[in-house]
């Protein structure tokens, strides 16, 4: 039983092909098998969100998502995001909020607040929290977190004013 | 932790799937959006030698009106559910509902059809689906069938659905002019499941209100309906007398299960407060 599945999946524009046993996550085919090694892993069971990638577009866990199921499809993961310069500005406002702390849970929290601030602009304050509460940061930098998303979310639009 | 090992198959149709319920019977798990699937993988609680994922199914997609319901597909995630103009116009109580499950990552890929399969008495869609007086519409080896939720839920985790059907669809009758919803629960985090949480509908009729259904998430081993509290109501005007008399009903009327952290003492007050915030919003 158990036989190894093809896979085929475009990770952070680059075309791989390779063959998966069907149990192994998402995070683990990242790290192990592409290493890369931003995607962390915390819980495995979907609660902390350390392992929040993009598939097709969208945040997901990669911990209750198998390697499997992204076959055909397209995951971006923080390397992608950050060599394409995407969010720079999340970036540099994490710097300069002081949110990173010992950056377990940033890869998770970058991926998400992206998805935020591209698709609710207005966010208010307590959206942010909200929305970001499906992260855990285990050195409870939560404050600094939630300054530095909103302080991006002025730059923009700022910016398209 | 890990998954043990299992195989994996991903089949183009419905009737591919049921096919393979029939061989493999218990040992095979069906695989949607995995948001509760695969935390019971990872942590070794489930060790299916089969995991059949549907999510190549097209038929199981899509949110659409048909006659006088929205059929809402078992593959439509929770997202797409939230962000849905013909949801928010059809069946706003699932457009408030939404957000309140899990966590945006978690929205993106879990859906519809597995909530309402896999029947956390704490969930949302259960419950949003008990206080619309839904349908589930499911398919096994004898065709289709149409269940009310009603009667869908039997126990824990325990639903009508036979062991080689799967739930293909939900339906709810459309909003009418003049219906009334409201949803609210306590949670520990937001995001988290409901410590007890309250989802209800009725029909206006000038100030008063008809048909009402109150839904309850966390109480009960099932999602569970008031139903001598829903009668007490019925063509009453939500006033502050007639949500007093409503709360007092409640209370004796609900016989919560506790939780890890709440007795069924504090559970039934918190049942009395969600009703008092519903009914006050319903007379505003």
């Amino acid at each position: 039983m158990a036989d190894l599945h093809p896979l085929h999946v475009t990770v952070n524009g680059q075309a791989h092909r390779c063959s998966i046993a069907p149990r192994t996550h998402l995070v683990d085919f990242l790290r192990e098998d592409l290493g890369l090694k931003g995607s962390h892993l915390g819980c495995e069971h979907g609660v902390c969100g350390a392992c929040t990638v993009e598939l097709n577009g969208q945040i997901v866990r990669g911990c209750l998502t198998l390697a499997v199921q992204a076959d055909g499809g397209s995951v971006q993961t923080i390397e992608g995001l950050s060599q394409s310069g995407v969010i720079r500005d999340l970036q540099q406002a994490f710097v300069a909020r002081n949110a990173l702390q010992c950056g377990f849970c940033t890869s998770g929290m970058l991926m998400a607040a992206k998805e935020l601030v591209e698709t609710r602009p207005e966010a208010t304050r307590a959206e942010v929290r909200e929305w970001i509460s499906g992260n855990y940061c285990r050195c409870t930098g939560y404050h600094a977190i939630v300054d530095a998303i909103c302080d991006v979310l002025r730059q923009r639009k700022e910016t398209q004013a | 932790m890990k998954a043990a090992a299992f195989d994996y198959v991903k089949p183009d149709t419905v009737d591919q799937v049921i096919a393979l319920l029939q061989t493999h019977g218990d040992d095979a798990r069906v695989l949607a959006g995995g948001q509760t699937l695969m935390a019971t993988l990872n942590m070794r609680l489930s060790e299916p030698l089969m995991v059949i994922d549907i999510t190549g199914i097209a038929a199981l997609r899509g949110i659409e009106r048909r006659g006088d319901v929205l059929r809402i597909g078992a593959l439509a995630t929770h997202t797409q559910i939230e962000e849905s103009a013909l949801v928010k116009q059809h069946a706003p109580l699932l457009t408030e509902a939404a957000p309140h499950i899990a966590h945006r990552a978690i929205r993106n890929s879990g859906t519809w059809g597995g909530s309402i399969a896999y029947a956390d008495p704490a969930a949302e869609w259960p419950a949003c689906l008990l206080a619309l007086g839904g349908t589930v519409v499911v398919q096994g080896p004898r065709g289709e069938r149409r269940i009310a939720a009603d009667d869908f839920y039997l126990g824990l985790y325990t639903t009508a659905l036979a062991p080689d059907e799967i739930v293909i669809a939900g339906e709810i009758p459309l909003a009418r002019p003049g219906q009334w919803h409201g949803l609210s629960e306590l949670a520990r985090r937001h995001g988290d499941y409901a410590i007890v949480g309250l989802a209800a509908s009725a029909q206006r009729q000038g100030a008063a209100l008809s048909g009402v259904r109150l839904a309850f998430m966390g109480v009960a081993t099932t999602p569970w309906r008031a139903r001598r509290t829903e009668q007490l109501l019925e063509g009453k005007v939500p006033d502050a007398a007639t949500q007093a008399m409503a709360v007092a009903s409640l209370r004796a009327e609900i016989d919560p299960l506790p939780d890890l952290t709440n007795t069924p003492e504090t559970k039934r007050h918190l049942a009395g407060v969600l009703l008092q915030r519903l009914l006050a919003s319903a007379h505003a």
